[in-house]
């Protein structure tokens, strides 16, 4: 496959007290993967190229090798069987870790996702428990062209019954997924693809983290910023350029977009009154559209100006480099739009 | 055929392999982006396939599509700008690789999605079915989509609408890195056509002058109205799925069996012991196409990049 283009937050460790190690997205994600599977029998991966060629994105590399065909499962390309298998062996109490090869491809599985894992547990009366994880990376940024490079989070956020997970740090990365092995309920956990090379602190001892907390990412007084995965990247690097103007953005990294967690948002905006949200997806109907409706129910008398969203310019994503990363919101989108609502 | 004919297809399968080699290295260089999946040693089937249609024939494939543009007359010059992302690109550089159509030359592209074209070739063929012109339908497509829904769901009504579609499995033995025998349930893939109750064939994917010959025969037993046909062409993909395939799944020694069966051998071996053309002719041919390849580069370099206002259009028709 393609190989990935490095990102900005690759620059290596400072030299400062080093208590964490420094691991890669990647890494977090595999580790939290093999030590799910060591503590409990009953997880299990299966997915397109899982394990003879040991993950398209090297995520589960070397887990073939280690815990056999039976728990790292190569299946045909076949999107739909996939989920719906993953869905049966999650009812009877296994705990599936279905990859889907790229979230573009769930469109293959959606009514596996949609009608089925989100739902038969409402429909049946709360009989059935379906502890699966749908792990898939996706975003834009690599020259895939329109069918291969979408963000469309906030479509599978739609849906009451499915949780919605999409981590921006290598920490929250290896707390959230192996919370999301340990829940009993089905989640879409979506990485981004150009995030595996970077890299984060990571705690060395065992630790998970909610599956409904959003966070303080950076605390600032003047703005608060809203935005989770991909976009937490170029947002703290637009905070860092605002920095030397004196501006002080507060990042709010959501995490999980269903549930979604405003308590953090709002407690920031009444501070700070104004708020900027940054996603990669399209702004209709999108997460920015959502949490400012939010802000505005809950916190409207707080309100200096209108609130501000970023997001990707409303085209399929074309293939030609220039022309993508037009459509994708760059550290400079996000400038503008601070300045905007100061 | 005439001896025309014979080195037209020679030029062929030689322009789709140099195109792609200097790809291969344009890629190298970051001058490509995104996926990059070579035909390599499958020139064959495309090559035979395309030679046997009627302009009216639409023809619809997968991402692994550089061979099938060539064949089907979009000039080298369109498809390097095309994978170099210029305006100039068969698809204005908005496509890329897996994205070439000619809509004028009744091709309807490759498409990304495993299997996602199956149905749409369902489509292509109802339409010529409903208008009663004679055009069919050639639809290729990889062993491994042969595993999704949606290329059961797509055979199994072209055969209870009778519709005019020729289905072309290229059995290149992988889907990315696993093996039919892992992913498939039988290995033969015409099988699966059995289930429909669709006559099938299996042909030498390797042998340009076969699957011509299988080709004539199949497009014309659809054309007489006889409903779907499907082929299956087994081939080798000597390269990586893409670029960047480590390639941990199948051993070195595999590939050099199939690299003794190399399609542009095989084919020039023919035409010189048929004394169909002297090597010199078939060597003039491969000088030919270097130059129009080098040419094809060079157009493809100094071509522009779409102006920044193309992200805009072409989202809607009106
Ligand atoms: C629905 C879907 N799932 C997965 C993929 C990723 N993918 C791209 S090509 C490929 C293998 C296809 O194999 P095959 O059909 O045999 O075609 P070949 O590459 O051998 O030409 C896979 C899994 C995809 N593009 N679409
Ligand atoms: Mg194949």
């Amino acid at each position: 496959m393609n190989s990935f283009i490095p990102t900005t937050l690759q620059t290596e460790p400072e030299i400062k007290e080093r208590v964490m190690p420094r691991i890669t997205m990647r890494e977090a994600i595999s580790q939290a993967l093999w030590e799910e599977m060591e503590r409990d029998e009953n997880v299990f991966i299966m997915g397109e190229e899982v394990g003879v060629w040991g993950g398209t994105y090297a995520v589960t590399k070397g887990f073939y090798d280690h815990f056999g065909p039976k728990r790292v499962r190569d299946t045909p390309i076949a999107e739909a069987a996939i989920i719906g298998a993953a869905i049966g062996a999650a009812l009877t109490g296994l705990r599936p870790v279905a990859e889907l090869m790229t979230i573009n491809f769930a469109f293959a599985a959606m009514d596996h996702i949609v009608n089925e894992a989100a739902k038969l547990r409402y429909m049946f009366g709360g009989q059935f428990t379906i502890p699966m994880v749908i792990r898939t990376p996706g975003g834009g940024g690599r020259q895939l062209g329109a069918t291969h490079s979408q963000t469309p989070d906030a479509i599978f956020a739609h849906f009451p019954g499915l949780k919605v997970v999409a981590p921006g740090t290598p920490e929250d990365a290896k707390g959230m997924l192996k919370s999301a092995i340990r829940s009993d309920d089905p989640i879409m956990f979506i990485e981004h693809a150009t995030l595996y090379q970077v890299r984060g602190e990571v705690p060395e001892e065992e630790y998970t983290i909610p599956l409904d907390k959003a966070k303080i990412h950076r605390p600032g007084s003047d703005v608060t910023l809203v935005t989770y995965s991909k976009m937490l990247e170029k947002s703290t690097q637009a905070a860092e350029e605002l920095a030397k103007d004196g501006i002080e953005v507060e990042i709010v990294d959501l995490r999980c977009l269903r549930p979604l967690d405003m308590e953090p948002v709002l407690a920031s905006f009444k501070k700070t009154n104004r708020a900027v949200i940054v996603e990669e997806g399209w702004r209709s109907y999108g997460v920015g559209a959502e949490v400012s409706s939010r802000i505005y129910e809950g916190a409207f008398d707080y309100v200096d100006s209108p609130i501000q969203r970023v997001a990707q310019k409303e085209v399929p994503l074309p293939y030609n480099r220039n022309l993508e990363q037009m459509a994708l919101p760059q550290v400079e989108d996000v400038i503008k739009a601070v300045k905007e609502v100061l | 055929m005439d001896k025309n004919e014979y080195l037209d297809i020679y030029h062929q399968m030689v322009l789709i392999r140099r195109v792609e080699e200097r790809a291969a290295e344009l890629y190298q260089q970051g001058k490509i982006g995104g996926f990059l999946h070579l035909y390599i040693g499958q020139e064959a089937v495309s090559t035979g396939l395309i030679s046997a249609r009627k302009p009216q024939d639409p023809v619809i494939t997968a991402y692994r599509d550089h061979g099938v543009a060539i064949n089907v007359g979009i000039s080298a010059k369109q498809v390097m700008a095309e994978l170099l992302g210029k305006a100039t690109g068969i698809s204005k550089g908005k496509g890329g690789s897996m994205h070439m159509a000619d809509a004028d030359k009744n091709y309807w592209g490759g498409h990304a999605v495993v299997g996602a074209h199956l149905p749409i070739a369902a489509g292509l063929a109802l339409g010529d079915q409903y208008r009663s012109t004679d055009g069919v339908t050639i639809c290729m497509f990889g062993d491994g989509a042969t595993n999704i829904g949606f290329f059961h769901e797509a055979v199994n009504l072209s055969k209870v609408w009778n519709l005019p579609v020729l289905w072309v499995t290229e059995n290149n033995k992988y889907g990315m890195g696993t093996s039919i025998e892992r992913a498939s349930a039988v290995s033969e893939i015409r099988q699966k056509a059995e289930g429909y109750g669709i006559t099938n064939a299996r042909v030498d994917g390797m042998n340009v002058i076969e699957v011509r010959q299988a080709a004539e025969e199949y497009l014309e037993h659809v054309r007489s109205g006889n409903g779907p046909f499907f082929l299956e062409a087994v081939t080798y993909r000597y390269r990586g799925h893409s670029m960047g395939d480590p390639e941990r799944y199948r051993q070195k020694d595999e590939i050099e069996k199939w690299q003794q069966e190399d399609p542009i051998g095989i084919f020039r071996t023919f035409l010189l012991k048929e004394k169909i053309a002297a090597s010199e002719e078939l060597d003039e041919v491969e000088e030919q196409v270097e130059v129009e390849t080098q040419e094809a580069i060079e157009f493809a370099e100094a071509s522009p990049e779409p102006a920044p206002e193309e992200l805009f259009t072409h989202i809607y028709a009106d």
